[in-house]
């Protein structure tokens, strides 16, 4: 018997907003701890909820992009439970009415080789809702100190149909969601400061069938590998359950990405009742058209059109361009540069290859980035028209990173600018080419290294400061004409 | 002459202070010795700080003198030199915030509730913390965690509740106004039960930040005051919407007491109505008269009077019981021992912290309350309860106004019964039905006041309620103060 595995996924995004979702105070990470509270946050007896509009913003530019369906008010439920990081005992949440329904994330599966883009497919969504986070529970010796700074944090639960059927996909999911919430400035995503959190739901059934098996739900997938390992962990388990005669029963199981094992957290006897009703102290918010529209003008352009766009309309490799694509900004800054210089696949070349690798050494981000658009664009011309050989070309490009002088202060200030004008260039192949007839007729009869026999001559009158991939260009065109 | 500052309005008290024949900090020391001479009997205040008090009311005899010097008007703020007490629910930076609770003795709040900021804004001084029945859960003020107050017209007998500190403290001359809160008629009937003026505005026209919750979609919080001038006064000073609460209203805050004016000068005749399912069975005889011989009054006035009918009266108790005891089980929950207020001592763990410090902390009618909202929003329970409860208070909201169609107010005996003995009303059920008059307003979210309306034979106080229409505090106000008008049952003091 071969099994199929069907795979929900919950996740929990933080919104990236200057304050929390009910109160003034602000949010943010690695900050000491209960420095972000205030009356509210801390829930002290007579404090009230006050809804962040930025909040909603954001998850309404979450819907547009992901195709949901946005309900016309945001209406807000109480979740009730007793957990020591949740201060009113209560979460703010929305049940019945959540903001967006529908909608779906498209992926990419891995292709058949890192150069070759693999196959695409939609992920349906079945909603997304907003909430506020809880704060943190720090177990030390026989005490549990409890930092409420994450709580009262915007928090987007966004949940999946359950149309995930390995673990590849969910991670293709994780990373195309993540990408989408980065290119709307929706939240950073980033795992380890717990900005993104990933439930997921599991079962199996045998392949072919259509009806839903006993669902476990897998908790503390806590990085991306987690989550692909904990899936297929969690998946070849309840195969040999079944294989063995056995039933699967519904529960919560926390995963241990250190050990790759789970086990039982709580049955399905032990859940909650929530006894969700609506909030008394919030009026619902009517979210109209024109609100929509205000959000939907700041919508980016989603990665995935992107990446076509850039491979149909500047001809970039797809394995640049899915170095630029995830990076919102770095893909802008390549538009930019290409726009300036006029040759794509060069700006991509020296962004996707000198850039990155310069600024991983230097341990910085984009922004922090002293080459810009424009310093790549010139550094292509300068190349292209000649100016400069292509190995001085990258310690200029070298200089620059350094010192963000424009390439033409570094060509000047380091003298490096190549000796050869585009016409002497040409003078000295067509003198090289006429004083050896003999080595022309074999060139063109075939003889492909006969060619060398002009360029110590070449080079010899250019002092070797021409470009010895131009000189052979030119040669080239001299020989063949 | 001291104990006539107790008893005098804030017109009466500003006209004195305005012309330099009262200071500010002569008026709080009548106002604190009346309570220390009074209160051991009464126990209407939780705490009070007496220099705090004083010192408050010296500043604002410091603004006075400098307006003064500046040749401007000596009285800019409304409330300039008033002690204004507060039910101790409605949070005063600095001061003791306990809703008569054992989970939040000690508890000391760092921040001004919004009514607080503007009473001080308006000039008034923020004087003591007023008993209550605990989280303002009961009609007696019987449930207190730390005593029970007594009505000043009859020691034996309860000032009503919950805000029974806030009813007894105005009518014992210990504070010239106070803050309370109403969710069924915390603040109508303990007024009605010791005679002062109880006002109850629309929901949503005061600011309910700072004020500990307890159904949040029913409290709001008002007035006590001396005469229906001084609650049109207060009123000004602490309505109006504030970013700080989503269910304040954006409406605007008129001049209520040059609005009620006006009306009593132009002579309006209000069209008034009685509700007949009001006049049933359980209404105590002599408040019956009363309430009857009100009415009468304003017909002498040229009011018509008209009976209209509120069909969806008798579900309003058992309507109002699931709405609030379910909202209040999910407000109590912050109360866990883990932030702030009582940790019970003998705790294991997290788990244990909860359920010991609240088995500690809350007295038996909260745990009844918290038990009753737990189990009408379970899973499998909230449709036949909750849902279909916030269906009937529609109905019955529909009721006020299709009346309100008819009728510029209506008017209803206030308390079924005047006060009763401490300890009479053992079995919930009796209490919670002493607010069958009250409850519908809140339900309604309609504005409500009691004013003083006669005597039993006995000398118990008698209130007749005015409910008004939305946001119509001044046509209220001007109601009310018709009938005010011709008669001094107000003026009385009990004897102590």
């Amino acid at each position: 018997m071969t099994y199929e595995a069907v795979i929900g996924l919950e996740v929990h995004v933080q919104l990236k907003t200057r304050s929390k979702m009910f109160s003034r105070v602000g949010a943010g990470y690695g900050h000491p701890e209960n420095t972000l509270t205030d009356p509210v946050v801390l829930a002290l007896p007579g404090t009230l909820p006050v809804m962040n509009k930025e909040a909603l913003d954001k998850i309404i530019m979450a819907g547009l992009l992901l195709g949901c369906e946005i309900a016309p008010e945001c209406k807000w439920d109480r979740k009730n439970y007793f957990y020591p990081d949740l201060p009113k005992n209560y979460q703010i949440s929305q049940y019945d009415q959540p903001l967006c329904r529908g909608g779906s994330v498209e992926i990419e599966l891995p292709g058949p080789a890192r150069n070759v883009m693999g196959e695409h497919k939609r992920i349906p969504l079945t909603r997304i809702h907003l909430e506020e986070d809880v704060g943190k529970l720090n177990h030390g010796e026989g005490v549990s100190l409890v930092d409420f700074n994450r709580a009262g944090t915007p928090l987007m639960e966004i949940v999946s149909e359950p149309a995930i059927h390995s673990a590849d996909e969910a991670f293709a999911y994780l990373t195309a969601l993540k990408t989408v919430m980065i290119y709307g400035a929706i939240s950073d995503c980033d795992m380890e400061k717990g900005q993104l959190r990933c439930d997921a739901n599991i079962s199996i059934r045998p392949a072919g069938s259509t009806s839903l098996g006993t669902k476990v739900e897998l908790k503390n997938l806590n990085s991306f590998s987690f989550v692909r390992d904990g899936i297929a962990s969690e998946v070849r388990r309840q195969i040999a359950v079944v294989g063995a005669g056995g039933t699967v029963p519904q529960e919560t199981r926390d995963y241990d990405g250190q050990t790759g094992e789970s086990k039982s957290l709580r049955s399905k006897e032990m859940a909650h009742d929530y006894r969700y009703f609506p909030d008394p102290d919030l009026m619902p918010v009517r979210v109209g058209e024109d609100w929509k529209s205000a959000v939907r003008a700041l919508c980016p352009e989603l990665p995935f059109d992107k990446q076509r766009r850039l491979l149909r309309d500047y001809g970039v490799p797809y394995t640049i361009t899915s170095v630029l694509v995830p990076d919102r900004g770095l893909s802008d800054f390549f538009e930019e540069a290409a726009r300036l210089c006029g040759n794509p696949k060069a700006a991509a070349n020296w962004i996707a290859n000198d850039l990155l690798r310069e600024l991983g050494s230097a341990r910085l981000n984009l922004a922090q980035s002293k080459v810009r658009p424009a310093h790549v664009a010139g550094l292509v011309r300068l190349v292209e028209t000649g100016a400069i050989v292509s190995n001085a070309a990258k310690e200029v490009f070298t200089d620059m990173f350094q010192t963000g002088d424009t390439p033409e202060q570094v060509v000047a200030r380091r003298g490096l600018a190549a000796d050869v004008g585009a016409g002497e260039l040409e003078r000295w192949c067509a003198e090289a080419v006429a004083a050896n007839p003999k080595s022309a007729a074999d060139f063109r009869a075939g003889k492909e290294s006969a060619i060398n026999a002009f360029k110590g001559p070449v080079m010899r009158a250019a002092k070797g400061r021409a470009d010895p991939k131009r000189v052979d260009e030119v040669l080239r065109r001299l020989l063949a004409g | 002459m001291s104990e006539d500052l107790c008893f005098s309005t804030i017109s009466e008290l500003s006209r004195l202070m305005d012309s330099g024949a009262l200071s500010a900090a002569e008026l709080m020391g009548a106002v604190i010795s009346r309570t220390k001479q009074v209160d051991g009997r009464i126990r209407a205040f939780n705490s009070f700080d007496e220099a705090d008090a004083l010192a408050q009311a010296r500043a604002s005899d410091e603004r006075r003198a400098r307006a003064r010097a500046a040749g401007g008007d000596a009285r800019s703020r409304p409330l300039e030199g008033i002690p204004v007490g507060f039910k101790d629910v409605i949070s005063v930076a600095g001061q003791p915030l306990t809703a008569s609770s054992r989970m939040l003795a000690g508890f000391v709040s760092p921040y001004d509730a919004t009514v607080t900021r503007r009473l001080k804004d308006a000039g008034a001084i923020c004087w003591g913390r007023l008993n209550l029945d605990e989280f303002a859960m009961g009609s007696s003020t019987e449930n207190s965690a730390f005593g029970v107050t007594s009505n000043p017209w009859d020691l034996e007998r309860v000032p009503g509740g919950s805000s029974g500190g806030s009813a007894a403290a105005v009518a014992a001359g210990e504070a010239t106004a106070a803050l309370g809160s109403d969710t069924g008629g915390s603040i109508r009937q303990p007024a009605a039960l010791c005679n002062v003026v109880g006002l109850k505005p629309t929901y949503g026209r005061v600011s309910r930040y700072g004020l500990i919750a307890f159904a949040s979609s029913l409290d709001q919080i008002g007035t006590f005051a001396r005469s229906v001038g001084d609650a049109a006064l207060v009123l000004g000073a602490i309505a109006g919407r504030d970013r700080r609460d989503s269910t304040s209203v954006d409406v605007g805050v008129p001049d209520y007491a040059a609005g009620a004016a006006a009306h009593a000068k132009s002579g309006r005749r209000w069209r008034l109505g009685i509700a007949k399912e009001y006049f049933g069975e359980g209404l105590d005889p002599e408040v019956g008269a009363a309430v009857q011989a009100a009415i009468d009054e304003y017909r002498a006035l040229g009011c018509e009077i008209s009976e209209v009918s509120l069909p969806h009266t008798k579900y309003a108790v058992g309507t109002y019981y699931i709405i609030a005891t379910a909202e209040c089980s999910s407000n109590l929950a912050r109360y866990d021992g883990v932030r702030y207020g009582r940790r019970s001592e003998r705790t294991t763990d997290a788990v244990d912290i909860f359920f010991k410090s609240r088995a500690e902390g809350f007295g038996p009618e909260v745990k009844r309350r918290i038990i009753l909202g737990t189990y009408v929003l379970s899973s499998g329970y909230y449709d036949a309860y909750y849902l279909r409860a916030q269906k009937v208070r529609t109905l019955i909201r529909r009721d006020f106004l299709e009346a309100f169609a008819r009728v510029d107010a209506i008017l209803t005996p206030t308390s079924p019964t005047p006060a009763f003995r401490k300890g009479e009303k053992a079995d919930p059920l009796a209490m919670y039905l002493n607010d069958i008059y009250t409850i519908g307003v809140n339900l309604a979210g309609l504005p409500g006041i009691s004013i003083p309306c006669g005597f039993t034979r006995a000398g118990l106080p008698i209130g007749l309620q005015v409910i008004g229409q939305p946001f119509k505090e001044t046509e209220l106000l001007a109601v009310a103060g018709a009938y005010e008008g011709r008669c001094d049952w107000g003026r009385r003091r009990p004897k102590l």
